[in-house]
């Protein structure tokens, strides 16, 4: 449930069809390939977070506001 | 004592932002939030079935109290649902406001703290015996509280000061704190309140209420945090010696500790010493491990409990976070945060970091960041969707707050006025024959059923789907319906 490790392109559109789900795009060969893959999973992640958040975060977080409680 | 009653109270905060206009101020917005609670239960401050409350609070908090647990799972589980039954009230409050020509967007963040340094808590209560020594409470427990945020708190960017520039902390609460032990709450905001409501038998037991605790969105580390202090507070209710750790100063301590991640903050001790966060934790640490090999385990999440307290000490002490940033809040999110820094070029005051701080703690399950990074596995869960889901609608099995759920739905059935606390069953029309049931550990009464048979018909239970197909929130959804056109009631006694 929920889990599943969502493989999106980074900044560039691009469809590959018939790419198994969980093994993407080839990675650069070599001991890049793991942080090439991370650096991926993260631009994907700030894609996902672009499109949740609001655009102006500056009057996001001003305007979070509350009274004190206990 | 074998068995304990837990229970946590979560204060959300709540914004609405306006499209295209302002937006509404945060008691408006709570008004409308609370619309069908003030519909369902003509108050907004109701006991809803499935025993927990649900109530507009100091400030026009939203606050969802748990039904009372005794069991760790089911006390994450009631907590959660409270995420979830706000949530629901949160979507409902947006389309009302649209349908009013307010169209905009509710938030609901389940942290300690807004933008300008309010604060609202999470407050935890722990049933414990009244023999307990008040003095080991300043000893032991008020010293493990203090350094319990390395664990357990959920982190926090703290904006630059003339002093300090913007850097991450352990606690949101912790800059909050004003006294150590006290009966006082939005006075004083003491660590430990020992205002002594037990909501039960008060010649047996006392009711520790402690809120010094940060909202958790990770339920592993709501795990530990509920399930180290309980494991304290039976080596504290045991007689075991674990050491003097009193602080000479909580308040400041609790504020150094959560401002050096590195864990090598020094606090001074009653007794003179200079002891870390790190030191304190992993002494008590060991006194549990200790206490559990020689008394077993007394239920089956100690040992989950054990090693994620274990690792999340080792983590601070040797800076590895790895070891800890899939479960615990503070380390997860600032994984998060640093990633997003360093590959953006943003430096911890920029005010997308503070969005994304406070984006963490939305309990919207498609937008809240925290839920996010569940779903890309940079989180962990411990319970599953259908547990959540009941835990809207059924009281946790095991309490007395089956009784309470049994007792105001099937007063709801039979349309009498009626009302309930953590304590008393009361049905309007009979005040004489109101039932205080003061043992939380009761899971039927008979003089509740009693007092139910007077009012004649018969109920039919409706089943999930059958409380999902209602138009209300699901967590107000009736659970009876009547199967009988009423029978002349008995007359109540004179």
């Amino acid at each position: 449930m929920a889990t599943q490790p969502q493989r999106r392109p980074g900044q560039t559109e691009q469809d590959t069809p018939g790419a198994p789900g969980d093994g993407g795009a080839p990675a650069p060969a070599g001991g890049n390939a793991q942080s090439q893959a991370r650096v991926e999973e993260l631009d994907s992640l700030l894609d996902e977070i672009d499109s949740v958040l609001e655009s102006n975060a500056e009057e996001f977080v001003k305007g979070f506001v509350q009274k004190g409680g206990q | 004592m074998e068995r304990r009653v837990f229970g946590v109270e979560t204060e959300f905060g709540l914004a609405h932002h306006g499209q295209g206009r302002r937006g509404l101020a945060p008691d408006e917005a709570a008004r409308y939030l609370f619309r069908p609670v003030i519909d369902w239960g003509r108050s907004s401050n109701v006991f809803i079935p499935n025993g927990s409350r649900l109530y507009l609070d100091v400030g026009s908090h939203p606050e969802y109290a748990t039904a009372e647990c005794d069991d760790l799972l089911d006390l994450i589980a009631s907590d959660r649902a409270g995420e979830l039954i706000m949530h629901d009230l949160g979507q409902r409050a947006e389309a009302a406001m649209g349908a009013d020509g307010l169209p905009g967007s509710v938030y609901l963040l389940k942290n300690n703290i807004d933008s300008q340094g309010n604060s609202y808590g999470s407050h935890e209560n722990y049933l414990i015996p009244r023999t307990t020594h008040f003095r080991r409470l300043s000893t032991v427990l008020l010293p493990f509280l203090v350094t319990r945020q390395i664990i357990a708190g959920a982190g926090r960017i703290v904006p630059a000061t003339e002093d300090a520039p913007a850097h991450y902390a352990f606690s949101q609460r912790a800059d909050h704190m004003w006294e150590g032990i006290s009966s006082a709450t939005t006075r004083s905001r003491p660590i430990i309140n020992t205002r002594d409501e037990p909501h039960a038998d008060a010649s047996v037991h006392r009711r520790l209420h402690v809120i010094v605790g940060d909202s958790n969105m990770s339920e592993t580390t709501q795990l530990v945090r509920f399930g180290a202090t309980d494991l304290v507070l039976r080596m504290i209710e045991a007689g075991q010696p674990l050491g003097d750790h009193e602080l000479e100063n909580p308040i400041s301590a609790i504020r150094h500790i959560s401002h050096d991640l590195s864990g090598r903050a020094t606090v001074r001790t009653r007794e003179g010493k200079r002891v870390t966060a790190v030191d304190v934790q992993a002494a008590l640490l060991e006194k549990a491990r200790r206490f559990v090999a020689r008394h077993g385990a007394h239920h089956d999440r100690v040992e989950q409990v054990l090693d994620l307290w274990g690792r999340a000490v080792e983590a601070v002490a040797t800076g590895d976070h790895s070891l800890i940033d899939r479960e615990i809040d503070w380390a997860i999110k600032k994984r998060l945060i640093d990633e997003v820094a360093a590959r953006s070029g943003l430096d911890l005051g920029a005010p997308r970091l503070d969005q994304i701080d406070f984006a963490y703690h939305d309990i919207h399950p498609e937008r809240g960041l925290f839920h996010l990074l569940v779903r890309r596995g940079r989180a962990e869960r411990l319970l599953d969707d259908a547990r959540l889901r009941r835990a809207i609608t059924d009281p946790p099995a095991t309490t007395r707050a089956v009784v309470r759920g049994r007792f105001l739905s099937a007063a709801r059935a039979h349309g009498v006025g009626h009302t309930v606390d953590w304590v008393h069953h009361k049905l309007v029309d009979r005040p004489l024959e109101a039932v205080m049931v003061k043992d939380p550990f009761v899971t039927e009464d008979p003089r509740i059923e009693t007092l139910l048979a007077r009012l004649g018909g018969e109920l039919l239970e409706l089943n999930p789907a059958e409380r999902e197909a209602q138009s209300v929130p699901l967590a107000l959804s009736e659970r009876y319906v009547r199967t009988q056109p009423a029978a002349p009631p008995e007359p109540p006694l004179v």
